[in-house]
């Protein structure tokens, strides 16, 4: 009988139970909507706070530009003011002195305060007053229908994207399939970084604490190298799906105590990273109009992207967990493991920033080679998925990376059951391929 | 009948030959030990009965038929270097090794009982490993090794890094699980445990087998033709009355509780016991004679130092 289930049973147990794992799965979550509701609540907390603006307008020409609102209650004193007075008088905010036409003389605003004034407030004097004069300035033109002849020429485009598709032409939106492949992308990128790692680490304690000469008078060195593949793969499956939940029902948690627009409000700064990530426009993504989004979002076979993002997670993660579990067998210590970790870091960084660049090409020449290479194909494959990709490209891109993890479980496991084993001194690649040629 | 035969075995690493055409024969129900130098190939050898390594020719033999893979659920193991799972509690790291062992859950239960009781370390069960001191971490190893109840077992240098309380302990249950029927090899340099508790031996090095047999027919096949004799010593006889002549020679006197010792080698093998009393008896008032057999530690040393011989 297999005792795979057996090994994947208590190591997966023994994984979800650390006081670690539980702090980590549950921590993650509430950080990270509490980093995405701070500033909104931030911003809830400051509007509460009234502050008193007292204006001094010496010249009497502009009582009508500054009217109170949430945040600010303007005052008007028209009577000349010293600025010994103002020193003295510590309740308004700030005070705002004009001592001029600003037509004629733009330098004739100052600003004084107690404590230092705000980047916003200042924006918000400057501009209200900018607003006035601009209007002030085009009626001395005195030309009839001048504002509406400005309006009508402020022109405002609403390009649509189709994108022709055999089952019927479907609305698109650049900006969203970057949004979305960059996000697949990068889940596969940690995911096989945090727990190829984790089953390296796995590993290299088993062998270092010498329980694994026990272990494989038990199991075969294969079946315990699967094992801990596995379960370390669904150990990492479980922590998402309880992300994933965690995060949406703390999101709308959060969303109804305060009353903040938080997911949509994430969304759109999600969308607004990636317009400076991918540098395409992203305009019709954050178009209010729902219904719009609603066809774009349509556009894009999400069906379609969460079975490859599922097919390729497992694909890219059975290869470079099998690549970690071979390194954490053969070194004896975590300062060993760096000559052979860099080769896969940097092969794991490359395929990150082609899938990055991708997004702007994602039918070029690179992509393409990269999204059939196994070690690249599960990062730059997710790019190029919500721009479209023809079937037979995905089916051949998947064939290829599931051979390879099946090739490299074999390999790996070749030099795992060496290195195991083996103590003292480290191994050269040369020795490495030695191994993979023993004889059981 | 032999529980475990290994035949003409073979191991070759890349440049270095392991085991080089090694057979040991283990009969049912005895304590079997395999002796030799570090590096000698006795770990790769147990690592074959095993089955974590294979052979490049030769086979293992168990009760009579070929030895499969999953015979190992029979065998108990606990290997030099040894360890367990920092993190686990005693007792689900006793219940995951004992079931990948091949034991249901319950009877693993039943064991898991029965041992931390016997060892009075119920109290333990919820401790995690990594709160045990190192003593009490080799009581579990032992539990691990045995909670199948094997019919071999499989014990490599067992006493190193016990303290003497433990080796005490485990020499006991050793010769306790004998009784109960189980075949046991044991690998170790300390040689005054083989002569306590073997029956046979095989001793290899620089991996060849250069010594097997029973314990007392190679102590006495090495024996160096030396007696010890006692006699009186009293005014009329001087301490060193017993003189060396062609019969027999004297190697050192000595004097222990108000009687003269001597230590003699015989001149000529073929020279009985009998002769060699009786010329002695010419020369003082005997009281005991006695043959010195070398100890193991001593034909380890005699047999390892010596240039290694293809023919041996």
């Amino acid at each position: 009988m297999s005792k795979i289930p057996l090994i994947i049973e208590s190591e997966y147990m023994s994984r979800v139970r650390k006081k670690s794992f539980l702090i980590m799965t549950i921590l993650t979550p509430v950080l990270m909507v509490l980093l995405c509701s701070v500033p909104a609540m931030l911003t809830l907390f400051d509007n509460s706070e009234m502050r008193q603006v007292t204006i001094v307008d010496q010249t009497g020409l502009y009582e009508d530009v500054y009217a109170s609102d949430d945040e600010y209650t303007y005052t008007y004193l028209n009577s000349e003011t010293t600025t010994e007075q103002m020193r003295s008088d510590e309740e308004p905010y700030a005070y705002i002195v004009i001592t001029d036409n600003l037509l004629l003389k733009p330098n004739a605003m100052t600003i004084y305060s107690h404590k230092q004034t705000t980047a916003s407030f200042e924006i918000e004097v400057e501009s209200k007053m900018e607003e006035y004069l601009h209007d002030v300035k085009l009626a001395s033109y005195d030309i009839p229908n001048l504002q509406q002849i400005i309006e009508e020429s402020n022109v405002r485009l609403d390009v649509s994207s189709i994108r022709f598709d055999e089952e019927g032409d479907t609305q698109t939106s650049a900006g969203l399939a970057t949004a979305v492949g960059m996000i697949s992308t990068f889940l596969i990128y940690i995911f096989l970084f945090a727990y190829g790692g984790m089953v390296m680490n796995s590993v290299m304690q088993e062998k270092t604490n010498r329980i694994v000469e026990v272990m494989v008078s038990s199991v075969k060195p294969f079946d315990l190298m699967i094992g801990k593949i596995i379960s370390v793969g669904l150990v990492g499956l479980t922590q998402i799906g309880i992300w994933v939940i965690l995060i949406i029902g703390l999101g709308i948690g959060v969303s109804l105590a305060f009353g903040l627009p938080l997911l949509s409000g994430e969304g759109a700064d999600i969308m607004a990273q990636t317009q400076t990530m991918g540098g395409t426009d992203t305009t019709t993504a954050i178009d209010p109009d729902m219904l719009d989004m609603m066809q774009t979002f349509a556009g894009i076979d999400f069906t379609m992207i969460i079975i490859c993002l599922i097919l390729y997670f497992i694909g890219g993660y059975v290869l470079y967990a099998s690549l970690f579990a071979a390194i954490g067998s053969a070194v004896d210590n975590e300062a060993d493991t760096n000559q052979f970790m860099i080769p896969i870091t940097f092969i794991i960084l490359f395929a990150f920033y082609v899938g990055i660049f991708s997004a702007e090409n994602p039918e070029g020449g690179l992509a393409w080679w990269c999204s059939m290479i196994p070690f690249t194909s599960p990062i730059v494959m997710m790019v190029r998925i919500p721009f479209g990709v023809a079937v037979w490209e995905i089916i051949l891109s998947l064939v290829i990376l599931f051979a390879s993890s099946l090739g490299m479980t074999w390999v790996a496991g070749r030099i795992y059951r060496v290195g195991i084993l083996l103590y003292g001194k480290k191994p050269s690649y040369k020795e490495l391929f030695k191994w993979i040629k023993y004889k059981a | 009948m032999y529980y475990l035969e290994a035949k003409n075995i073979v191991k070759q690493y890349a440049s270095h030959r392991a085991l080089d055409n090694v057979t040991v024969q283990v009969p049912e129900n005895h304590i079997y030990g395999l002796l030799g130098p570090n590096g000698a190939g006795k770990t790769t050898l147990i690592r074959i009965i095993n089955h974590i390594t294979g052979p490049d020719s030769g086979e293992v033999y168990i009760n009579g038929r070929l030895s499969i893979p999953s015979d190992v659920e029979h065998i108990g193991y606990l290997p030099e270097e040894r360890g367990l799972y920092k993190k686990m509690k005693v007792g689900e790291q006793l219940m995951y090794l004992a079931r990948l062992k091949g034991l249901t859950r319950n009877d693993a239960k039943n064991q898991i009982k029965h041992w931390l009781n016997k060892f009075d370390i119920a109290d333990w069960e919820k401790k995690k490993v990594e709160e045990l001191s190192k003593g009490m971490q080799q009581k579990i190893q032992f539990i691990a090794t045995v909670i199948h109840r094997p019919k071999l077992l499989i014990f490599d240098e067992p006493f190193s890094g016990f303290d003497p309380v433990n080796a005490n302990l485990l020499k006991n249950e050793i010769l306790e699980l004998r009784k109960e029927g189980a075949t046991i090899i044991f690998s170790t340099h300390n040689m005054g445990s083989v002569e306590e508790i073997c029956d046979e031996i095989t001793l290899i090095n620089r991996s060849r087998v250069v010594l097997q047999g029973e314990i007392n027919a190679i102590r006495q096949a090495h024996k160096k033709h030396l007696f010890k004799v006692t006699y009186k010593a009293d005014e009329t006889i001087p301490a060193q009355t017993l003189h060396s002549n062609d019969i027999y020679h004297v190697m050192e006197y000595g004097q222990s509780s108000g009687y003269n010792t001597a230590i003699v080698r015989k001149s000529d093998k073929a020279t009985t016991n009998n002769e060699l009393i009786t010329a002695m008896m010419r020369e003082c008032q005997l009281a005991t004679f006695e043959e010195i057999l070398p100890s193991m530690n001593e034909i380890f040393i005699d047999t390892v130092g010596e240039p290694v011989n293809p023919e041996a």
